[in-house]
């Protein structure tokens, strides 16, 4: 009978941006807190950045229910290594986590659209970037989600990173000081917010350095 | 009907937009048809939108009580929010017999929590992220409960007021609303809702939501339900119907002024 | 020599109705170090010995965080406590993950002794040879369990089991109507003086106990080892200092308990009527 609703989609896209920063010795991971659907806006404050653990970070675009499902499903399985290990997983080991996480839905992905900061072993701040299957690449700085296109060449300019073809490989994390990358990422935000309308509301800024984990918001465009 | 077998519209798969998308749907549907028989049905009986709010003392929510087959209005009695457990209140629209299903979940669980009789028992907290696991899994089965589901609740003085889709969105709001309520009843809740809202003030909120969906809803009906839950449990008002006014002169011949070749 | 016909297989009933390879496995969990558990209202503290079991190697660990909110120590045979407290972890999990809140102790608890039970009514399943005190707080407060292989359990105000716990349990049994109403430090003193009780003339360091604490806002920890040995440093100064007189009857009382563990660990042969299982 009724047949208005008839092709069902299993995913959403809820929208959200996402930037992460590495810097020398801290990182700075950033998502906006709209949820929306079509041009529908569910919520202006729900958090897209989750702890997975002391030193890491994960900020997460795309279907929220997907992205909620992976972010229990790591949570899960960093307590099942601190069981085992006694210590906190490190970002790296927890980037290549992720990976395998979202390559295991490689045939009915997670919709969600990652990028995960912190810091490595040495202390150094560190950023890890993925698409929805698994494929990831550690780098000095990235965009996720609706806003991406916009952000990520305002970056590219702005950072100029040394080429990753440079032989041998040069360091990719930023010059720049915490407090700047900070104010980088206000701005990056700001921008989107002007012409991506599903990224606006209120960001929400995580920074990781040798201190511990601290947080900081800032109110974007409600339009 | 048959997932596969349904018509996709050229060019708009499934309305998804950017090229990553439909990449990844293509590949889903790839594996599923490997896979699994697809077992996606649609609703037969559907019940509209559902309000609700947080206010001084809890939580209060407001349905009608139609219940549509299609365009055809089938049932006028129906209840569409029921309280779970103690501490909880749960509202639903979208297919009715998925939402009685569900409410026999829910009964189980709850009567499985009290059978411990330990002096534990579930709040609204765990009863919603009991829901979105069971929506989300039933989504990943592509066999989904046609609901969205809003769950209020108060427990240890905590308020409590969430929602569910039916592929598993969910959040945490001060205000919410299903369906139709997404786009007529969320922005006047935005403009008018505060954190001390008195129950008065709550039940004349929400009127105002079931009015205004009323008059723009083809199938709300006018006769709702209240309800409100504290501390102290759930209560649900006796359905009631909400004053209109129809003679705008603008509503007596609407097509007067209209100009057309008939 | 006599020879016992009905402790072949768990599933055999003697003619005086009991199940001895059920109480076997009991007596398992007497041979294994001393393990301690008291309660506040608002804390847990669990405590045990740490036995090498040679003067080459390491000691084995006997107390398991299972969740942030839930703990275990155990006595009897480690390798089952290990198996028993990864079911646990698991259990926890898995709750979590549906509800977002943490699985209420005595929940857990049962759902353990329901497994113990079903390896005392199955032929091809042996018992688990390990008792467990399972600390633990909800919203109904702090709690403390006793498993034991059976698939029996109790709640407890206090309690100690494996190899001369009687002192403990005596010293326990002393002092456990003040524990209600204890700070957590208290809690954690009577914990380190409960397990000295076991010793038996050795001394009390803290490289032979680990203790742990569970409540309101302390999230299940072990104590580390330079924090436990500054308690024991503080009470033993404070005994000599204050009442050097003191020190002998310690002493005799160490001795009387001593005495009673030997008794208790004798008592699986002597008092033959009573079913061990009922502990």
């Amino acid at each position: 009978m009724p047949k208005e609703q008839a092709n069902w989609s299993p995913y959403d896209n809820n929208g959200g941006s996402c930037v992460a920063v590495a810097g020398a010795d801290y990182c700075v991971i950033a998502a906006d807190t709209r949820m929306s659907t079509g041009y529908n806006i569910l919520t202006r404050d729900y958090s897209k950045i989750c702890k997975l653990a002391d030193k890491c970070v994960m900020a997460s675009s795309g279907f929220q229910a997907d992205v909620k499902a992976l972010q229990k499903h790591l949570a899960a399985r960093h307590l099942i290594y601190q069981h085992q290990h006694n210590k906190q997983m490190s970002c790296p080991a927890m980037a290549q986590l992720l990976s395998n996480t979202l390559y295991y839905k490689r045939f009915f992905p997670y919709y969600s659209f990652n990028v995960l900061g912190g810091l490595d072993n040495e202390g150094k701040g560190c950023v890890f970037t993925y698409d929805a299957v698994g494929s990831y690449e550690k780098v000095g700085y990235s965009s996720q989600g609706s806003g991406s296109t916009l952000i990520m060449p305002f970056l590219d300019n702005q950072l100029k990173s040394p080429s990753p073809l440079l032989l041998p490989a040069q360091d990719a994390v930023t010059p720049l000081a915490e407090a700047e990358a900070i104010d980088l990422v206000k701005t990056v935000f700001a921008s989107a917010s002007e012409r991506d309308i599903y990224t606006g509301d209120k960001l929400e800024i995580v920074v990781i350095n040798a201190d511990g984990i601290r947080r900081e918001y800032m109110d974007l465009r409600k339009d | 009907m048959n997932f596969m077998a349904s018509k996709q519209p050229e060019n708009s798969l499934l309305g998804l937009e950017s090229d990553s998308q439909r990449t990844l749907y293509v590949t889903c549907l790839i594996s599923i048809e490997l896979g699994s028989s697809l077992d996606v049905r649609y609703p037969y009986v559907t019940g509209t939108s559902v309000v609700a709010l947080k206010y001084k003392d809890g939580i209060l929510m407001a349905a009608d009580m139609g219940g549509s087959y299609g365009s055809t209005l089938r049932y006028k009695s129906v209840e569409r929010m029921k309280p779970i457990g103690k501490h909880s209140l749960l509202g639903a629209s979208g297919e009715i017999s998925d939402f009685q299903e569900i409410l026999r979940y829910l009964d189980e669980l709850i009567l499985y929590d009290n059978m411990w009789d330990d002096g534990n028992s579930l709040g609204p907290k765990e009863v919603h992220n009991y829901l979105t696991r069971v929506m989300y899994n039933r989504r990943n089965k592509f066999n989904p409960l046609w609901n969205s589901l809003v769950l209020g609740g108060v427990k240890n003085g905590q308020k409590y007021l969430g929602t569910v889709s039916m592929i598993g969105v969910n959040f945490e709001d001060n205000h919410v609303a299903t369906g139709f309520g997404n786009h007529l009843a969320r922005p006047v809740l935005r403009q008018e809702w505060h954190e001390n809202l008195s129950f008065e003030d709550g039940v004349r909120l929400l009127e105002k939501c079931m009015r205004v969906l009323l008059y723009r809803d083809r199938s709300a009906v006018n006769k709702l339900q209240i309800a409100k839950i504290t501390e102290d449990g759930v209560t649900i008002s006796q359905p009631y119907s909400l004053k209109t006014y129809w003679e705008f002169s603008a509503f007596e011949n609407p097509a007067q002024g209209a100009i057309g070749s008939w | 020599m006599f020879r016992n016909q009905y402790d072949t297989d768990v599933t055999t009933w003697s003619p005086a109705g009991r199940l001895f390879q059920v109480e076997y496995a009991m007596e398992a969990v007497k041979q294994g170090s001393a393990a301690i558990g008291l309660r506040s209202k608002t804390h847990v503290v669990l405590g045990c010995v740490n036995k090498a079991n040679s003067e080459l190697s390491s000691h084995q660990k006997k107390i398991f965080k299972v969740d942030d909110h839930i703990g275990v120590a155990i006595a009897g045979l480690t390798a089952d406590g290990r198996v028993l407290s990864r079911y646990m972890r698991n259990e926890c999990i898995n709750y979590s993950f549906t509800y977002e809140s943490p699985l209420p102790v005595g929940r857990l608890v049962v759902q353990l002794a329901d497994k113990a039970q079903v390896c005392t009514q199955r032929s091809w399943k042996r018992p688990y040879g390990v008792g467990l005190l399972v600390a633990g707080l909800d919203e109904s407060g702090a709690h403390l369990y006793y498993n034991c292989p059976s698939g029996n359990y109790f709640e407890y105000q206090a309690f100690a089991i494996g190899s001369r716990s009687q002192a403990a349990k005596t010293y326990l049994e002393r002092r456990f109507e003040n524990f209600t109403d204890s700070s957590r430090d208290d809690l954690v003193k009577d914990a380190i003086m409960a397990i000295r009780e076991t010793l038996q003339g050795e001394t009390l360091k803290s490289s032979i106990c680990t203790i742990a604490v569970v409540g309101v806002g302390e999230p299940f920890h072990v104590l580390d080892q330079g924090t436990v040995q500054q308690i024991i440093d503080t009470f033993e100064t404070a005994a000599e200092q204050e009442d050097p007189a003191t020190e002998p009857d310690a002493a005799t009382g160490q001795e009387a308990a001593a005495e009673q563990g030997t008794a208790a660990d004798q008592g699986g042969s002597t008092d033959e009527g009573a079913a061990p299982m009922d502990i």
